[in-house]
């Protein structure tokens, strides 16, 4: 299975989660993007719909059951929690495991964990450029050049949104906070497995 | 418009690739597929690794236009300056690639994929093809797009990678991996100054001949190795700056130290740990200690998540992996003293 492949399927699992979310949350009258008047708050609102805080807010198990813990707002996996190997799949038409923090999966990739999307220095977005930010979201390649972006990382459906939009989300990104969180580097699949 | 693009302004805005590699000017007879006189063969002594491919390339620069080499590490082309680079695996031909200066400051890229009867190519949709050669067992090659053309080319502001004073040295490196011979009729450095193509050139540029200066014959051709293949992303004027990491040689470093490409790797953490080295003692380059060196393992590695380069390759450049470790290796036996990380200096 290609990463193309694995990125668009659990893509889906993404936008599932978002529609529970949204479906949680009740049928709240939002304004339409072009009413936000500031990139930040433009920026705020497509964060908080297109199921950022899905995989970059590690979740915690509420009164109703697994919700994003806000006090880590879009820090990505958390540093202090150290994965064990992750379960093989049993047999059939499944694909990656997950942790309950929905900020660690594996799957034919490897284990990739989500980024710490505040602008810390040196473990968030501080040291990036709007440029980069961009280029990794209309390219799929880590700061716009790197290594492959990883699955479940929806990118090729965020590299529809036009500059306006995108250069909002790095302006609310940008005026968040910042936490030092380092996440952990991606691990490579076994080798010989399915690429 | 800087002065040496004599033919900048007055050059007529260039029409859109040609539908065919046979329409492009490449070949003086499209049947016999003969190359036209006017576009000069060249090899640069520090091959980029493209899995093996065997490579040709040509350059035709304006009549009467010279290269403005003014800034030695970016030397600007004339408009309407026009590269080709053909692919060939396992004998033949894949694809080949022309570059065209389009305006001032703007270059194009267009690839062509070859027939199967081999009598010419037809151009490949900005998205690229994927699969057009398999380069090893399951592996294959790809024409990439256009967006990963840029990826490298337009990286460091500088477009064309395998053209700079370095790459065409008359002084070739007899370690370079993969080099091509040096035949007759080819562009060299030398043959550039001497043809009066290179503008702005200061008298000591005229008179060195290019060169990386390494400790041993293995670092020099590391070095080139290094800044030909990592070295257009990894550089002072990257986007990927922030990392710290510089592995392209400027021409304006001088002296045996002076490479970048030993300041940022010599022991360096960088950003990357090698998996299984115990937690802090990962180096970018460690020297005496090949596995714990992270530049070595993601350029051993093709997972998607950890080899380098990113793109371009699937298949692991063996003799340039020999030849780096070879050079880490030897680094653990050097005196400390002989060139102390951090000392590099350049004008910038």
């Amino acid at each position: 299975m290609t990463h193309k492949t694995a990125t668009a399927l659990l893509a889906l699992t993404c936008v599932t989660l978002t529609t529970l979310i949204a479906t949680a949350s009740g049928p709240a009258q939002r304004p339409a993007a072009t009413t936000h008047r500031t990139p930040v708050a433009l920026g705020n609102y497509l964060v908080s719909t297109m199921g950022c805080h899905d995989c970059h807010t590690p979740w915690k198990l509420g009164a109703k059951g697994p919700e994003p813990d806000m006090t880590r707002a879009l820090t990505g996996h958390p540093e202090d929690l150290k994965m064990p190997p992750a379960p093989a799949l049993p047999a059939g038409p499944w694909i990656a495991t997950v942790a309950a923090t929905n900020t660690a999966w594996a799957g034919p990739w490897g284990v990739s964990f989500t980024a710490n999307l505040t602008p810390d220095k040196e473990t968030g977005l501080g040291d990036w450029t709007e440029e980069q930010f961009i280029t990794a979201l209309r390219t799929g390649k880590h700061q716009g050049k790197g290594r492959p972006i990883l699955p479940p990382m929806p990118y090729p459906a965020y590299a529809n949104l036009v500059d306006e939009e995108l250069k909002a989300i790095w302006a609310y990104l940008q005026s968040l906070a910042p936490v030092k969180n380092r996440v952990p580097q991606p691990i490579d699949p076994p080798e010989g497995s399915q690429r | 418009m800087r002065a040496g693009s004599t033919a900048g302004d007055a050059a007529p805005r260039l029409s859109p690739p040609p539908a065919r590699l046979s329409q492009t000017g490449l070949y003086a007879d499209a049947d016999s597929l003969v190359v036209d006189a006017g576009n000069r063969p060249f090899t640069p002594q520090y091959p980029l690794w493209s899995d093996g491919a065997a490579k040709r390339r040509w350059v035709r620069l304006p009549d009467g236009a010279a290269i403005d080499a003014r800034d030695p590490d970016r030397w600007d082309f004339p408009v309407g300056t026009t590269f080709w680079k053909e692919f060939t695996f396992a004998g033949r031909r894949v694809e080949t690639r022309m570059f065209r200066k389009v305006t001032p400051d703007r270059w194009d890229f267009a690839s062509y994929a070859w027939q199967d009867d081999q009598r010419d190519a037809t151009l490949v949709p900005r998205e690229g093809r994927s699969r057009v050669a398999e380069v090893a067992p399951g592996r294959w090659h790809d024409i990439p797009s256009q967006d990963e053309c840029r990826a490298c080319h337009d990286s460091g502001r500088t477009e064309v990678l395998g053209f700079t004073a370095l790459q065409l040295s008359d002084d070739r490196d007899p370690l370079a991996p993969h080099a091509e011979p040096l035949t007759p009729g080819m562009v060299t450095f030398a043959a550039l100054v001497a043809e009066r193509r290179l503008s702005g050139l200061s008298a000591r540029e005229r008179a060195t001949v290019p060169r990386i200066e390494g400790r041993t014959p293995v670092e020099r051709a590391v070095l080139g190795y290094l800044s030909a293949n990592c070295g257009s992303c990894h550089n002072r004027d990257s986007v990927i700056a922030s990392l710290g990491l510089f592995l392209k040689h400027t021409r304006s470093a001088r002296g045996a130290c002076a490479a970048d490409a030993l300041a940022t790797t010599i022991g360096q953490p960088g950003h990357w740990a090698v998996p299984d080295a115990p937690d802090g003692t990962s180096r970018v380059v460690a020297p005496g200690e090949p596995a714990r060196s992270a530049l070595l393992r993601r350029a051993q590695s093709r997972r998607p998540s950890s080899q380098m380069p990113p793109i371009g390759t699937v298949v692991a450049d063996r003799e340039a992996l020999a030849l780096v470790t070879a050079w880490i290796e030897a680094l653990g036996a050097q005196p400390a003293t002989a060139c102390t990380p951090g000392s590099a200096t350049t004008a910038r």
